[in-house]
């Protein structure tokens, strides 16, 4: 068991497991075929979990981001990224919290402040946990954050 | 309204009137979210928008996009309507551009099933006119152009990087919903690169190649390396040169998109050429920069990195795309005049691959009255106003071969790049 304290962006609990991005993560790349496809019949099979769909995410690509406690370094790529994120919350495909090895960025944080303002479960979102949280964590370790931005990693 | 709503920042009398209610529960909610944004960041309060007008990303009306187009109907009917008028990104359709039977179904009645109700929403909110959709709003032609210095509320990415970069106006890379809620309060929160000490680079990029570096791969390579960082770029201006002219903003245009969207970088300085550089030169260098060297080596490298996502990796283009971000004039007549060369140079009348230049409707209406736009139509060529990443986002379009020289279009979608060259050369020759 190792613990990490970062900044609560918003704060809130929750337990999940783990599912890592050294690199930047790419809101729009990441989300577009589950929101976009997820519903529909057949073309949709393959994102029933929120499967990434960032062809440049090597660490992701494929892989169900529901539920999940995603980690990541920061997010990157089209300024839509707060907008998606937001559906992906009032839509139910998102993951179960955010947590950031660095400040949060600016279109991800955007996405968390309309998630928590318009939409009535807030996503627990904690950022500043540095660098060694990124390289001790592993897909599938059992995650539980705090609200004080404590996040445990077992 | 949330009662328990705690913030940092120092508000106004004026601002925290609003955040508590006095223009009514809509307005405190659009309020809350952007002090929240700000607090994220350790805003210490709200400044004035100044620019003239606002620009969105979100000009698509996905059908499965509900809690954005909910969220539209509850700003407009709270009366929370943006303050100044704004353009909007590129529209998703367009009945020019080749569609099969299936995809056409697929975009009207699963994909962009609620666009017309949602241009509707944007009229009310504030759209400057039918003719405002473009991601390149700051052209001349179009008119939604920020003077230096000027406090937006804009969010797209390549546009953002533009006026912050070209143009020295102060813009954060907001994002969508937040660039319009910022035109609805009419402040936005102080921080990043709305700050003198945020616009300082904390990269410097030495560009030391034998010839001008190709604009969307050496974006890709800086945007790659520095992430949200703010590069000063050296060496650049010996190709460039000194003077922010047609075809230098053409290319810092597809340059910053390429750095916007394989990275996340909202503002570059380049020496002796953008306006801030231009002023305060080396003093803009933050303490401690890193160091990034680009030469022929490090481009070929970049370029060769991209993935192909094609299943039929030798498959013939079934479609081309350029123009992501939009045309400028001066490089839709000189794509016209390229084209027409290649053509003729292989004893061809039409593109061998159907291709579809995008440009700006404004930009458009002006290039056809030029003698060139009778030129670009006898090639085959179709001129569009589409926004090509719209195009390409559904499992249809896909799985088609589709080639572009815009490395943002390849980023978020299977399109292929290949150089602006190398484009022209593919669409004016027998396809093998």
């Amino acid at each position: 068991m190792k613990q990490f304290k970062g900044r609560p962006v918003v704060a809130g609990e929750c337990k999940a497991p783990a599912l890592v991005s050294h690199g930047g993560f790419n809101t729009l790349a990441s989300f577009q075929g589950a929101l976009q496809f997820g519903d529909l019949p057949i073309i949709g099979k393959k994102y029933q979990q929120t499967e990434c769909d960032d062809q440049n995410n090597k660490d992701l690509f494929g892989k169900p981001m529901l539920n999940k406690a995603l980690c990541l370094p920061q997010t990157i790529g089209s300024t839509t990224g707060g907008m998606i994120l937001f559906c992906a919350k009032a839509m139910g495909k998102c993951p179960a919290c955010l947590l950031f090895s660095e400040h949060i960025d600016s279109l991800a944080a955007a996405g968390a402040a309309i998630s928590a303002v318009w939409t009535d479960s807030p996503m627990p979102v904690v950022d500043c946990l540095g660098q060694e949280f990124l390289d001790t964590v592993k897909d599938g370790d059992t995650i539980t954050v705090s609200a004080d931005g404590t996040v445990t990693i077992e | 309204m949330n009662e328990n709503f705690n913030y940092k920042m120092e508000l106004t009398d004026e601002q925290a009137a609003i955040l508590h209610g006095a223009k009514g529960e809509t307005m405190a909610k659009v309020m809350q979210t952007l002090v929240l944004y700000g607090d994220a960041f350790g805003a210490e309060k709200m400044v004035p928008v100044t620019s003239k007008m606002g620009h969105l990303v979100t000009s698509f009306g996905l059908g499965v996009m509900k809690p954005v187009h909910e969220m539209m109907d509850q700003l407009i009917k709270g009366g929370a309507l943006s303050g100044q008028k704004f353009s909007v990104d590129p529209k998703p359709l367009d009945p020019k551009v080749p569609a099969n039977f299936l995809q056409n179904f697929v975009f009207k009645k699963f994909m962009y099933s609620v666009q017309d109700a949602y241009d509707q929403q944007l009229q009310k909110l504030g759209l400057i006119g039918d003719d405002a959709y473009t991601c390149t709003c700051y052209m001349d032609e179009v008119g939604n152009k920020p003077q230096q210095g000027d406090i937006l509320s804009w969010a797209e990415s390549s546009a953002v990087v533009y006026a912050n970069s070209v143009l020295g106006a102060r813009c954060n890379r907001n994002s969508g919903i937040i660039e319009l809620f910022g035109s609805i309060v009419g402040y936005v929160p102080y921080f990043g690169l709305l700050t003198d000490e945020g616009r300082k680079a904390t990269w410097i990029v030495e560009v030391k190649t034998t010839k001008k570096p190709e604009a969307q791969i050496l974006g890709s390579a800086i945007g790659m390396k520095v992430m949200e960082d703010v590069p000063f770029i050296k060496g650049l201006d010996q190709w460039l040169g000194t003077e922010l002219d047609g075809d230098t903003t053409a290319y810092l245009k597809d340059f910053g998109a390429a750095t916007a969207s394989n990275g996340a970088v909202g503002l570059y300085h380049i020496e002796n050429l953008t306006p801030e550089a231009k002023e305060q030169g080396a003093a803009l260098i933050a303490e401690n920069a890193q160091t990034y060297v680009i030469d022929d080596a490090e481009l070929e490298r970049v370029y060769k990195s991209y993935p192909v996502m094609w299943s039929d990796q030798s498959a013939k283009p079934k479609l081309c795309f350029v123009g992501c971000p939009h045309l400028s004039l001066a490089q839709l007549i000189e794509w016209t005049k390229n084209v027409s060369e290649g053509l003729k140079a292989s004893g061809l009348k039409k593109v061998s691959v159907p291709t579809v230049f995008t440009a700006a409707p404004g930009v458009i209406e002006q290039f056809e009255k030029t003698e060139y736009a009778a030129q670009l139509s006898a090639t085959g060529v179709i001129l569009s106003y589409i926004c090509p990443l719209m195009y390409m986002n559904n499992p249809l379009s896909k799985k088609m071969p589709v080639i572009t020289n815009s490395n943002k279009l390849r980023t978020y979608t299977t399109a292929r790049y290949y150089t602006s060259d190398e484009i022209c050369s593919i669409i004016t020759k027998e396809v093998k």
